[in-house]
């Protein structure tokens, strides 16, 4: 699905919305036609970005913070007037760069947890209603979580990320699993490694031709939520 | 009856009381509804979300600190949350009850309010020294920002502790339109949803904007409910429709959902879908086209939530069940135990 319109009407709300993927998504849904609120923690980047898409609403909140999480759902439900797309892109490397398990510091871990699992759920569960409202209206709902070949593969020196987006990953199944029969969709996508500000951080030296664009990821993920949703003429 | 102080939506020992279409009264375990339910029912809720619609702030002209509730507001859409009607208390919080709270300052058009990130400005006088229609100031995106972090839930002075936003959502909310919760879908969990799927009920929303539940105020408790925008989806209004061709029978989970209901089948009786605005008051002597049952929370017998049962069955029904409840300590308000009314026969 690449024509412009394919995502005209849709309601998305998209975390980590000012950089890497999560930009490229804001950028493509909104010139698909779709309704777009982002969610990033610093004022000015949202600011930015919320000009460069006229249309699009910006918020300011940190999903990995508990008492953020419903501001967060109020801004992105009341502003758009429900939901039906919500990706969880936002994500934490957790330590301020890669190291063995055995150097992390504990607190490091539970960064990594608390941005890359407990967030997405606890927005996950504040939207689920939205989301299943959408639904049963035949608009559809579909939660995508950003996943990573961390997720599945063993690297060393990415152990505090990898086992938070392997736990995410495992709750984006069991969601899907539970909640089907309410038409509420949840996908898992591994963007590929990509040349994002999370990329540099964690291999700050890396061959950056050899990554994938966010805009060539952005695509990916796109085509597999337009497979997930119903027909644009639904919305 | 005694109130229910702590903010669990799902007790495990929450108690249902039944009046069934003869009014024989039973009860039992709440968690027991699905089985007063019957296969083929279809179970109709609310689920606005509710707005953090209480704003500390101060009134600019006197100084004094004021506490300003939304009540109220013309639509539901997204972009129309400029104006709303309001009760205005002054200094004070929610551990003192509504009744006992100050009175604001005097208002005037003109006034400004100063909320947190937000102002306002007084629009209107609405015939009561609390009550005014206010404006706030920015774009929509600038006031759902403003509301969003710096109001809180309309706290009750029941309650042991304040009350979060988690604490005031249903489990299936969407879009935040209500001032207060539509409580009695407290009793409802995606389990059992689940189960209602398992015995072949059906189960839709509606989005009422569920308005403020009292004020502490006798004269301006009298103007309640307030006119409340909601709005019915195609595909739940083809769901009642169907329900109401085919004999079955159609549960109302709370009051909001009878209001909104019976005003979108004003005409012919069947319910439209779209945008629409409940202003009618439900008592005694309405005549339901679309409703066979409510799924309530307990009420005192002076609330508007009140009179509206007595659409569903007499006054001295809701008496004797008043008295078995009573004998039972079963307890009131939002998060207390529940009653599912079936339409007498008449």
């Amino acid at each position: 699905m690449s024509s412009s319109s394919s995502f005209r009407g849709l309601r998305a709300a998209i975390t980590g919305g000012t950089s890497g993927l999560g930009l490229a998504l804001v950028e493509a849904l909104s010139r698909g036609g779709a309704r777009v609120a982002f969610v990033a923690r610093g004022r000015d980047r949202v600011d930015h970005v919320r000009r460069q898409y006229p249309g699009t609403h910006g918020i300011v909140g940190d999903v990995s913070l508990k008492d953020d999480v419903y501001p967060i759902a109020v801004q992105m439900l009341g502003e758009l007037g429900g939901l039906d797309l919500m990706v969880n892109n936002a994500s934490d490397l957790g330590p301020p760069s890669l190291r063995l398990l055995a150097d992390t510091e504990c607190e490091d871990l539970e960064r990594a947890l608390a941005a890359n699992l407990v967030g997405p759920f606890r927005l996950t569960k504040a939207v689920l209603g939205a989301l299943s409202a959408s639904a049963r209206e035949g608009r559809g709902g579909v939660v995508v979580n950003i996943s990573s070949d961390a997720a599945v593969n063993p690297y060393p020196t990415w152990g505090a990320y990898s086992v938070s987006k392997a736990a995410l990953r495992h709750l984006t199944a069991i969601w899907n699993a539970e909640m089907q029969r309410d038409g509420v969709q949840f996908l898992s996508i591994d963007p590929g490694d990509m040349d994002t500000p999370l990329h540099a951080q964690a291999v700050p030296d890396a061959d950056r031709s050899a990554l994938k664009r966010p805009a060539d990821s952005a695509r990916d993920v796109l085509a597999a939520i337009a497979e997930a949703l119903p027909a644009p003429a639904r919305r | 009856m005694i109130a229910a102080v702590l903010p669990i939506q799902r007790p495990v020992d929450a108690r249902l009381l039944v009046i069934d279409a003869f009014g024989r009264i039973s009860h039992g375990r709440r968690s027991g509804l699905i089985d007063v339910l019957r296969p083929g029912d279809l179970v109709v809720a609310n689920d606005a979300a509710t707005l953090p619609a209480s704003l500390a702030g101060r009134h600019e002209r006197t100084g004094e600190e004021i506490e300003v509730r939304l009540a109220a507001r013309a639509s539901l859409s997204p972009d129309d949350v400029a104006t709303f009607s309001a009760v205005v208390f002054g200094a004070g919080d929610f551990q003192t009850p509504t009744e006992r709270r100050a009175a604001p300052p005097v208002l005037m058009v003109g006034d400004r309010l100063a909320l947190g990130p937000l102002r306002a400005t007084v629009t209107r006088l609405l015939d009561h020294p609390r009550f005014v229609s206010l404006a706030f100031d920015g774009s929509p995106d600038h006031i759902w920002a403003g509301l969003a972090r710096h109001g809180r839930p309309i706290q009750y002075a029941h309650m042991v502790s304040a009350l979060a936003l988690w604490d005031v959502w249903t489990t299936f909310a969407g879009a935040p339109v209500a001032f207060e919760p539509p409580s009695a879908g407290f009793a409802l969990d995606w389990n059992i949803l689940e189960a209602m799927r398992e015995r072949r009920l059906e189960f839709a929303t509606i989005t009422h904007a569920a308005g403020i539940s009292s004020t502490g105020d006798e004269d301006l408790d009298a103007r309640l409910p307030l006119d409340e925008p909601y709005v019915i989806s195609a595909a739940t209004a083809r769901a009642i429709n169907r329900a109401l061709d085919q004999r079955r029978r159609i549960v109302a989970v709370g009051t909001t959902v009878v209001r909104a209901l019976e005003h979108a089948a004003a005409g012919d009786g069947s319910v439209r879908p779209g945008p629409g605005l409940a202003t009618q008051r439900i008592t005694a002597a309405t005549r339901l086209r679309v409703v066979n049952a409510i799924l309530s929370g307990v009420h005192e017998p002076t609330t508007s939530h009140y009179q509206l049962l007595m659409a569903f069955a007499d006054r001295a029904t809701l008496e004797r069940a008043d008295e078995t409840m009573n004998r039972l300590g079963f307890r009131t308000h939002e998060f207390g135990d529940s009653v599912l009314i079936e339409r007498q026969l008449k």
